[in-house]
Parts: C-alpha cells; sequence; structure tokens
C-alpha cells in the first residue's frame, strides 16, 4: 500500500521535479526577456557581418548559377539519360527533409507536451521554412523552362488542360508549398505576442511602427490567450499528421515508379524517419553556434541537447534499421532486377557513396548511447554534421544509383555532377544562411511568453511565487 | 466625477505575479463584474476559469474551415480530370478517388490553418492598433513580467472609486484610470 504523504497537493505536485530545470540559474520573467531581445537590440558583434557577408556571396552564387541554368537550360547539369534527376532532386529531398525537424518539434512535441520543446522552437521552426525555400527552389529551377511553372497548379490555361492529379509528382507540389505555407501560419502565430514584447522594448520609432504592425495590436488580454492557445493547439494537430504526410508524399515520388530501388513499401516510413533524423541534426548544428554566440547557455541547456541527441540516435537506428530492410526484402523478394539494384547500391561503382551514407548515419550516431557525448557541445557539433553529409548521401545513393543502372544495360550510364551542380547546392546554402541570419538579428530566436510557461513561477498555484500587495519583485 | 465618466475607458490594475493575478481574477469574477479582461505576458494556466470564461468557439471555425478545404480539392480535381479534361491514365477510373486522397487531405490543412489562424485573429478582434489600455506607460511591461486587470466603464457595476479600491484590496500595486 502506498501512503500519500500528509502535505500532498495534487496541484503542485510535479513528479518530473527531479529532472534538470528548463530554464537555468536565478532568472525571473524579466531577465528572460532581456536575454532572448538582446540580440535583436544590441548592435550585433563582428562576426555576425562576416556570416551575413559568407551567406550573401553564397547566395549570389546561387543568382548566378540560376541565371545562367535559365540562360542555358539543364544541360549544365551533369544529368544525363538515364540519370534525369541529378542533385537538384537531391537537394530538393535534402532541404525539404531538414525542413522536418522544425513542425515536429513544434507539432508533435507540443502534442505530447514536451516542454522542453519551448526554448528550440522558434529557430527550429524559422529552419524549417528557410529549408522549404530552398527545397522549393530545386524542383522549380530543374524544370529547365521556369516560365511555365504555372503548367503544375491548376489554373485555367490556353492549352485548355489540367495537370494531372494521379500523379505523386503533382501531389508533391500540394504537399511541399502547403507544408511551407502551414509552417509560416504557425510560426507567425507563435510570433505575434513576441512581436508585441518587441515593440513594447522599442527603443527607436521605426522599430515601434514596424515590430506594431505585424503585432496586429496584441495586448496580452486573457479573452485573445483563450482564443490564441486554442488556435495554437489546433495548429499543432493539424501540422503533426501534414508533416507526416508531406515526407510520406516525397517518397512516392520515387517509391510509386517502377524502378528497382525505388519500388518499394518501406520508403514512407524510412523517408519520415530519415527526414526527423536529418532535421534534428540541422537543429543541433545551428543551435550549438547560436548557443554561445548569443550567449544563451541557460535557455538552450544540456538537456535540451541530450534529448535532441536521443531522437537523433532513435531516428539514426530507424534509418539503419531501413538499409537493412531493403537489402532483405531485395534477397527475400526473389526479384532478380531488384537483388541487382541493391547488390550494386553496396558494391558497384557508386559503393563509395554508399559507405559514406552507413558510416555517418548508422554508426556516427551510436556514440550518443553515452552520456558524456551526449552532453559535450564539440562531439553534437561534429555527429550533426557527419549526420547532415550523411542524410545528403542517402538522397544521392537513392536517386542516383536507381537511375544509373535500370532494367537494360544498354542504358545505363555513370551520373558526375558538374561545376554547376555545387554551385546550386553551394548557392542554396547561401539562401538558407542568410535568411537564418537575418532571422537571429531582427526576430527573438527563442520564444519568449513560451519559455516564461515553464518557470516554475508560472504556475500560478506556485507556492514560491506568492507576493504580498506592497511587495514585488 | 460623472461629467468626466464618458470619457474614461475603465481602471488598469498592475499585478506582481500570477499567483497574485490568479487571485484577484477569482475575486473580480465573483463580484460580478462582466466587461474586464486580464493581461499577462504569457497565458496564465487555468486564468481562463478563474475569469469565468466560456471555452473558445474556434474549434467549429477550423472544422468548417478544414471540410471546405477538403470539399473544394475533391471537387477540383473530380471536375479536372474526370468532367473537363477526361484522360486516362494507366487504365484507371476517371475518377479514381484513391489516387486524389493525397491533395484532399493537404488542402483540408491549408484550410484549416488558415481557419486557425484568420479565426483566432477575428474572434480576438485583431488587428486593432490601438486601444486605450497603450496609453498606460506601465503597460509596456504587460509583455515582459507584470500582469494587469483592466475593467471598462461600461460595466455596470463599474464605479470610479469603488471599483479601484477593490482591485487594491485584491493585491494590485499601482492602479490608474485609462482615458477612452
Amino acid at each position: 500500500m502506498v501512503s500519500v504523504p500528509k502535505d500532498f497537493d495534487p496541484r503542485t505536485y510535479d513528479p518530473v521535479e527531479h529532472r534538470a530545470p528548463l530554464v537555468l540559474g536565478d532568472h525571473d520573467f524579466h531577465t528572460v526577456t532581456e536575454s532572448i531581445a538582446r540580440p535583436v537590440e544590441w548592435k550585433p558583434p563582428i562576426g555576425w557581418y562576416l556570416v551575413l557577408a559568407a551567406s550573401l556571396s553564397l547566395l549570389g552564387l546561387f543568382g548566378v548559377a540560376i541565371g545562367y541554368l535559365v540562360w542555358e537550360g539543364i544541360g549544365i547539369w551533369g544529368v544525363n539519360n538515364p540519370t534525369s534527376w541529378g542533385w537538384a532532386i537531391v537537394n530538393f529531398v535534402f532541404w525539404v527533409g531538414i525542413g522536418h525537424a522544425g513542425t515536429l518539434i513544434s507539432a508533435i512535441l507540443f502534442l505530447f507536451r514536451q516542454k522542453w520543446r519551448t526554448s528550440i522552437n522558434r529557430a527550429a521552426e524559422a529552419m524549417t521554412i528557410f529549408a522549404v525555400m530552398c527545397a522549393l527552389s530545386f524542383p522549380t529551377i530543374h524544370v529547365g523552362r521556369i516560365w511555365l511553372l504555372y503548367w503544375v497548379f491548376p489554373i485555367p490555361n490556353q492549352m485548355a488542360m489540367w495537370p494531372n492529379f494521379r500523379s505523386p509528382l503533382l501531389w508533391d507540389v500540394f504537399a511541399v508549398s502547403i507544408y511551407g505555407t502551414v509552417s509560416a501560419l504557425f510560426w507567425y502565430t507563435g510570433l505575434i505576442p513576441d512581436l508585441a514584447t518587441m515593440r513594447d522594448r522599442a527603443k527607436t520609432r521605426i522599430r515601434q511602427v514596424v515590430y506594431g504592425f505585424f503585432a496586429l495590436g496584441w495586448r496580452d488580454s486573457n479573452r485573445h490567450w483563450q482564443h490564441y492557445e486554442k488556435a495554437y493547439l489546433i495548429l499543432a494537430g493539424l501540422s503533426t499528421p501534414l508533416v507526416l504526410s508531406v515526407h510520406t508524399i516525397v517518397s512516392f515520388d520515387f517509391a510509386v515508379s517502377q524502378l528497382p530501388g525505388w519500388h518499394t513499401t518501406i520508403f514512407p516510413p524510412y523517408f519520415v524517419a530519415g527526414a526527423i533524423f536529418s532535421g534534428f541534426a540541422m537543429v543541433i548544428t545551428l543551435m550549438v553556434v547560436c548557443r554561445s554566440v548569443f550567449k544563451m547557455q541557460h535557455l538552450l541547456t544540456y538537456r535540451h541537447f541530450e534529448n535532441m541527441a536521443k531522437i537523433i540516435l532513435l531516428t539514426g537506428s530507424m534509418v539503419g534499421y531501413a538499409y537493412a530492410m531493403e537489402m532483405f526484402i531485395a534477397w527475400y523478394s526473389g526479384n532478380p532486377y531488384e537483388q541487382f539494384a541493391f547488390l550494386y547500391r553496396a558494391f558497384g561503382p557508386y559503393a563509395w557513396a554508399y559507405w559514406i551514407m552507413v558510416s555517418c548515419n548508422v554508426i556516427s550516431p551510436q556514440i550518443f548511447w553515452f552520456k558524456k557525448a551526449r552532453t559535450n557541445m564539440a562531439v553534437l557539433f561534429i555527429v550533426s554534421i557527419f549526420v547532415n553529409i550523411g542524410m545528403w548521401f542517402e538522397r544521392f545513393v537513392i536517386t542516383v544509383t536507381s537511375l544509373s543502372f535500370d532494367f537494360l544495360p544498354s542504358s545505363w550510364a555513370y551520373y558526375s555532377p558538374t561545376i554547376w551542380d555545387v554551385a546550386c547546392f553551394a548557392g542554396s546554402f547561401g539562401l538558407f544562411l542568410t535568411m537564418f541570419t537575418l532571422f537571429v538579428r531582427y526576430l527573438p530566436m527563442v520564444a519568449i511568453a513560451e519559455v516564461k510557461t515553464v518557470m516554475p513561477q508560472a504556475n500560478p498555484h506556485h507556492a514560491s511565487g506568492m507576493t504580498t500587495a506592497t511587495g514585488g519583485h | 466625477m460623472a461629467r468626466h465618466k464618458e470619457k474614461i475607458f475603465g481602471v488598469l490594475a498592475q499585478f506582481e505575479s500570477s499567483q497574485d493575478i490568479f487571485r484577484a481574477c477569482e475575486k473580480v469574477r465573483d463580484a460580478g463584474y462582466t466587461r474586464w479582461d486580464a493581461h499577462t505576458p504569457f497565458p496564465v494556466h487555468g486564468l481562463d476559469a478563474a475569469m469565468g470564461l466560456k471555452p473558445s468557439r474556434l474549434p467549429w471555425i477550423v472544422l468548417v474551415a478544414a471540410l471546405t478545404g477538403a470539399s473544394c480539392a475533391l471537387l477540383l480535381q473530380w471536375w479536372t480530370s474526370a468532367v473537363d479534361y477526361p484522360l486516362i491514365i494507366a487504365g484507371k477510373p476517371l475518377f479514381s478517388w484513391q489516387a486524389f486522397v493525397p491533395v484532399t487531405f493537404e488542402v483540408a490543412v491549408l484550410f484549416g490553418a488558415l481557419g486557425a489562424l484568420l479565426g483566432m485573429l477575428g474572434l480576438n478582434r485583431l488587428p486593432q492598433h490601438y486601444h486605450p489600455v497603450f496609453q498606460s506607460k506601465a503597460f509596456d511591461r504587460a509583455s515582459d513580467d507584470k500582469f494587469f486587470i483592466s475593467i471598462e466603464a461600461q460595466d455596470p457595476r463599474f464605479d470610479t472609486s469603488k471599483t479601484a479600491d477593490m482591485l487594491r484590496s485584491v493585491g494590485a500595486t499601482h492602479v490608474e484610470m485609462l482615458e477612452e
């Protein structure tokens, strides 16, 4: 028989009290606001300008590469027949995968009441939106004649034709563009109260007007918070199946085709696990840097990184399982084309790419079985970079090996990228980093209002927070 | 006092902690006020009940929006694929609804999300860039670390001095009048 302590109060009892707090140090609400608003309000360090300059240079390279592509056509890339999907599609899947962590953190972890998400969700959602922008640019330029892109949308046109809604490629147009839109809506909803905070703190007229305009006159009213919290919950509920559907549909681009190596039912869950895996890796990459540059060690604590490392370990093992299962099914199916595709993947001319993928994605995250590794920023950073590399190679292996060696040996061809493939990929990092650099400078990178809700004194029944009428902090 | 009454929007009281505002809201609710509001830097857990608010109607707006999205998407796919531009692809029926599920779902989510954000703003009567509470200098801290209650002069129980006294008695550290 378990006895209940005499002073037991179900309202104040916290079963997870023994865990590390989510905001470290002796902080009150005001110091939390101050520390998050600081990077937005202070003169940025010289390093910020250097990063912005480097990012803008890469963005310029992206512009040049796209300009030349539009001028000359996609023949400037290494794509050939049969490998008609080269780096552009690899990059597309790479970026859209990275874009999955943001909504996973903001939606799924919200529904599971994982309070540790509050410190990282804003930056992760921003990362999502910027990654989706990079992702969308690749299919856009891959069509070659980009002025005809409107053909993919159901717009009445002079040809009296409609797009084919039975094609996974069209599903993808809807899935990714709607994912980007809903992520932006979700992000903006979360930003409204923080924009009001920035408005109320504004020292210059221009800041007051710009933040005030986008804060929509938010006055922190509880009647508003009521609808706001409901809206946030619903957006989380809508985004959860959305985020799972998006990478599922991306995988349909491959799985619905008849090509050996693509035509497998494991693709949807395998792609989703890989997307979460790569997205969390990118969150760690960015947050390790932001944490020390913007002095947010009290908000982005070891506990946050440890949890993310555990998710990396879990999803990394899931993709490892998927690699093994693909091999097993190829053998077990008895289909010689399928068997050949996987044998050639691992031991053919692209074996180097396959084994880079396996080492980075399956082997490197295993270090996270150790708590010492999960709480070491250098290890976290290095492994997250490995995972980013490995996940790019995963998409390369899937896309290129299957296309290069299809049914007829007479149509086989080895694929190599050109300098313009490299320029487009490097350039997309320019777009991503430019957006992220501007984001950390002009918007609060941690959700100010949300972080306050996970502090113990936010609880209206928390004993230590009682003050007298004349007291105050 | 009475001749100024049209010009007065109401009274604004400041509190120092979420515990204080929670108890104060319970008192204001029990005193029978109806046209009043609490302002907190973050949503305080349980404050809706302490204020006596009814549940939000937002889920119904989102449901209607999402169903509208799903219907529009399905209708569009049926009309374009089976009526206006009938094209047999892979020997499938013209209205092969299974293939239309992904787009139907995605558009339902899009409409639902737009319904959630726009519905929330509509229910909150936002954007509203001017409001009398913004006159108060102290109110800048409402989005930082202070907690406020505003009671409107329109409230039938409102009385300039008695309401202010009541707010002081429930723990307000600062009380001021707001003009319209």
